[in-house]
């Protein structure tokens, strides 16, 4: 560790319990941001996806090295953890912990990205199928319980198996189409009562078209289920691609992503355990951060709590 | 319940139906054709086609599509690329591990889960509870691979407590008295059935906490407290019958996610089940094994959907009413 990236890993920290400390600060000014911080972890969690946010951003900083140098093949290989390689070394001699930094850019930014893919077509199927109703839904909803029939990894590996050398956009693309069912249904059913409610009918009586009604005034009411399960998507999407990753057909090395940390660290396991262990710790983490944050917005974002 | 039965049945083989021809388009919309690309040596147009012919890949979509479920109808899934086997004879091989593994799995996800988050519900807000709630999120959100890795690691490789991978003992396996197969058998599968069953019960757990806790603020148990009963008999008979009702419809939901898990835990212990088939395959190009695994996984989700389902309606006396 130098010292840029030595004073870089306490800014993040520090970064993140400001963050957290303002949070609380600001959060007897409504209900529903007291409601947020009664959930003890949520705090911790907004403190964890700070700071790993923070190390995507400021990686070439944070990183005392690049994420694929190797140092000294044969001196430097399987280094236990110390001040200079915190989290050691691994069979290329490569700094875990620069690759860690590194890795949560693509980590993250897939997590992101394919639940952003899942949520935008969950919300669009899920309304369109609750809003139109007849045929339009049965058959939307007898797709959805095909998708969900097919355990998502048993789809993605057959489509990875028929498409080869998949680039990793795709690949992305291809998560993300695969984990809009759950969402497609909690918008419809949201959307199935909210088209009955008088707002919506005042709407139409002043004349607005179907696009819009569902645009402006039913989708805004959805948000609140379609936030948390964003929330919980991003998790199972970074689970996901670390599995994928593990088995050899997410992201390829040597672009480090904490999935294929844990597949390249694993037959080290016993010399140097380290390599496959603090990735699986940053997902570990990071998703159980998300989980919190998730369960601590559906009490904050639900109206119905505000007596509680 | 028998209209209601008929409609469920037909339901579960439609999807079952739109899985198959899924994976049947799936195949075809893929790009590329079989007998093409990759060979390393240019293949003769004339045998290719001939090739071609043979695999009846010349006549239309619909009647290549109508053989495939006659195929399938007969349990044929076709010829493995790699295996030099039958895709059935492969699956056939599989599938009894992967059940094994999910089964036991799937009972210590539910066992454990239960009693940790009925326990956790007694103990609310206090130091237990606490304490479980941070490690139950903790468990819930570990990659299942990671946590295998990790439990070989220590209970493997350092510990030697038990076997690094696969069902049995391959040497002395078939040396042992009956009672030492099973043992061998349990012995190798403590170490994969806890890593799958230890993430799902900790999400479990939450669930069953949640679910108990919301019961617990019902008038009719408040009504039992008032009655003079134990806190124990209160919570253990009037809140948990109720309190168990989601857990049926976890069952459901737990099988996605175990069999996704399986594919992972399989290839960390090395234990030849389906999703370590269909793994291993895909390195292959044998694509006749990863879609025949996928559409046998469906068939266990839609069964598994099927039975929550049919035990939802013998547990709530108030589902009937809708069925009906």
């Amino acid at each position: 560790m130098n010292l840029r990236a030595t004073l870089a890993l306490l800014g993040a920290l520090a970064l993140a319990v400001y963050v957290v400390a303002a949070a609380r600060r600001h959060a007897a000014r409504s209900s529903a941001r007291r409601r947020f911080f009664r959930h003890p972890p949520a705090a911790w969690g907004i403190g964890i996806l700070t700071f790993f946010g923070a190390l995507a951003i400021a990686a070439p900083w944070v990183a005392p090295y690049g994420p694929s140098v190797t140092l000294e093949i044969v001196t430097l290989q399987n280094q236990a953890p110390s001040l200079l390689h915190l989290l050691g070394t691994d069979l290329y001699s490569r700094d875990v912990w620069s690759r860690l930094v590194y890795g949560s850019r693509v980590s993250l930014s897939i997590g992101a990205l394919a639940m952003l893919v899942a949520v935008t077509v969950g919300a669009v199927v899920g309304a369109v199928a609750g809003y139109v109703r007849r045929w339009v839904d049965t058959v939307l909803m007898r797709l959805v319980d095909v998708g969900l029939a097919i355990p998502r990894i048993f789809l993605l590996l057959m489509a990875i198996a028929l498409w080869e050398h998949l680039p990793l956009s795709l690949l992305v693309l291809l998560i993300g189409l695969t984990g809009w069912f759950g969402t497609s249904r909690l918008v419809r059913a949201e959307v199935l009562t909210l088209r009955e409610r008088d707002f919506v009918t005042a709407a139409r009586a002043a004349g607005a078209g179907p696009a819009r009604i569902v645009v402006r005034h039913v989708l805004p009411n959805v948000a609140a289920p379609i936030i948390v399960s964003a929330a919980l998507g991003i998790g199972n999407v970074m689970l996901l691609e670390a599995g994928l990753s593990f088995l050899g057909i997410g992201v390829r090395p040597p672009m480090p992503s904490w999935g294929n940390m844990i597949a390249e660290g694993a037959p080290q396991l016993t010399t140097a355990p380290w390599s496959a262990l603090f990735p699986g710790l940053a997902i570990a983490l990071v998703v159980m951060a998300l989980n919190a944050v998730g369960d601590a917005l559906r009490d904050a974002l639900d109206p119905r709590k505000e007596a509680a | 319940m028998g209209l209601w039965l008929v409609r469920r049945v037909a339901a579960s083989a439609a999807i079952v139906g739109a899985v198959v021809t899924l994976t049947f388009l799936l195949l075809h919309l893929a790009p590329g054709q079989p007998f093409l690309p990759g060979a390393e040596t240019p293949i003769d147009p004339a045998v290719v086609a001939e090739l071609r012919r043979e695999f009846g890949l010349d006549r239309p979509l619909t009647v290549q599509y109508a053989k495939y479920l006659v195929a399938l109808a007969h349990g044929q899934l076709g010829e493995s690329f790699a295996l030099h086997r039958p895709v059935a004879e492969a699956l056939e091989d599989a599938i009894p591990n992967t059940l094994v593994l999910t089964g036991a799995a799937l009972a210590l996800d539910l066992l454990l889960g239960l009693v940790l988050g009925v326990y956790q519900a007694a103990r609310a807000r206090r130091l237990p509870d606490v304490a479980l709630s941070a490690a139950t999120l903790f468990v819930s959100s570990v990659p299942t691979f990671w946590l295998g890795l990790l439990l070989l690691l220590v209970f493997g490789e350092w510990l030697h407590w038990f076997p690094v991978g696969g069902v049995v003992d391959p040497v002395l396996h078939h040396s042992l008295p009956w009672a030492g197969r099973v043992a061998d058998r349990l012995w190798h599968l403590a170490l994969p059935a806890c890593t799958l069953g230890a993430v799902g019960a900790a999400a479990t757990a939450r669930y069953q906490r949640a679910a108990v806790l919301e019961v617990i603020g019902q008038d009719y148990v408040r009504t039992a407290r008032a009655k003079g009963l134990t806190e124990r008999r209160v919570v253990l008979v009037h809140a948990l019958r109720n309190a168990l009702l989601p857990l049926v419809t976890l069952l459901g939901l737990s099988l996605p996610f175990l069999l996704t898990g399986a594919v992972l835990v399989e290839t960390v212990f090395a234990w030849p089940g389906m999703g370590k088939l269909a793994a291993d395959a895909i390195f292959r190009r044998d694509y006749p094994v990863v879609l025949a695994a996928a559409i046998a996984a469906s068939v266990m989700v839609v069964a598994g959907n099927f039975v929550a389902d049919l035990l939802y309606t013998v547990a709530d006396p108030r589902i009937r009413v809708h069925g009906e």
